[in-house]
């Protein structure tokens, strides 16, 4: 690998983008891949980003290749300080995501509460692009508070991420709907919003909901496009 | 620090440095594809291809590919006569691609 590939592709991981390297297993040559569409291996490479699994594949003249794709590890930014916060962060950062907690509530969103967090007492809409919201993040409205998780869903949704959940009962759900309409979002962005959040497994606890919250995260990780 | 920054690092530090990659396998292999590990000219090395079992023998491949400059594909599994010096444990088989940092 030549040092000027590897400084770009740090550099590209560093920036939290998707990268692919290319290898010739036979004579070593190599390309940095960062917009599939304009490479010859276009549709392998994006399966290969999809599943985010690197894999072998065959050039048009036939020489084996291995991709390696490199995906931004993922991250969780849950609004609201609030108790089913305090269990999922820790399972969630022991399961490799980058976590951030949003509530401009100071009450809430104290460092005794939240040891070892990204924590954060502010608010989150549009114009809060230092969370860094992208398709490699997963979002939880979890403040039960409109006037909070409004905008903070407005956000998730506008920046894609793989996964946009809100506490809240079937009324509440109703309820924020059609607020959010009214705010202007589309039928298609209110249709990925999870809600009620988590996987119906009888969560009781704030800890038992965060399970539920991460399995369902979990899910649409490891089988986007799927609805548990 | 993850490996390939660490690779950077160790490159730009004036060490000679190769990186060896998982890029196929089968079984029960440990380490899934695209995993790193760096390796200096003195045999240091970060990060892991496999559970343990084979690291021994890509360090000493790297120490030739760090030589030569010419790029390996190694294989190892439990069908390899390689199997009963560093084979792996757990059945699966590996191919390694090791490769200077130039």
């Amino acid at each position: 690998m030549r040092l000027d590939l590897l400084s770009r592709l740090n550099a590209a991981r560093a920036a939290r983008q998707a990268a692919t390297v290319v290898t010739d297993l036979r004579t070593g040559d190599q390309r940095l891949v960062l917009d599939p569409s304009a490479d010859p291996l276009a549709q392998a490479i994006g399966r290969a980003l999809v599943s985010g699994k690197s894999c072998m594949a065959k050039e048009s003249s036939g020489e084996d290749v291995f991709l390696n794709v490199h995906l931004p590890s993922p991250r969780l930014v849950i609004v609201g300080a609030v108790h089913v916060s305090q269990t999922l962060a820790p399972i969630a950062t022991s399961l490799g995501y980058e976590v951030t907690i949003v509530d401009p509530r100071t009450a809430f969103a104290s460092p005794e509460r939240f040891p070892d967090v990204d924590l954060r007492a502010e608010w989150l809409d549009l114009a809060s692009p230092s969370v860094g919201l992208d398709a490699f993040t997963a979002f939880a409205a979890l403040t039960h508070d409109p006037k909070i998780d409004d905008p903070a869903l407005i956000a998730a949704l506008a920046a894609g991420c793989f996964y946009v959940g809100a506490l809240g009962s079937r009324k509440t759900h109703a309820a924020r709907r059609e607020r959010l309409i009214a705010a202007g979002v589309d039928e298609g962005a209110l249709g990925r919003i999870r809600a009620p959040i988590g996987l119906p497994i009888g969560a009781a606890s704030p800890a038992e909901i965060a399970v539920a919250i991460i399995a369902e995260i979990t899910a649409a990780l490891r089988r986007p496009g799927e609805r548990l | 620090m993850d490996i390939l920054s660490t690779a950077e690092a160790w490159m730009r530090e004036g060490r000679s440095v190769a990186i060896a990659t998982v890029v196929e396998t089968w079984g029960s292999a440990p380490r899934p594809a695209g995993s790193h590990v760096v390796i200096d000219a003195d045999g240091a090395f970060e990060g892991s291809v496999s559970g343990g079992c084979v690291e021994g023998a890509v360090v000493g491949e790297a120490a030739e590919v760090i030589a030569s400059g010419e790029p390996r594909l190694l294989e190892f599994g439990v069908a390899d006569e390689t199997a009963w010096r560093v084979g792996l444990s757990c059945g699966g088989r590996i191919k390694v691609f090791v490769e200077k940092l130039a």
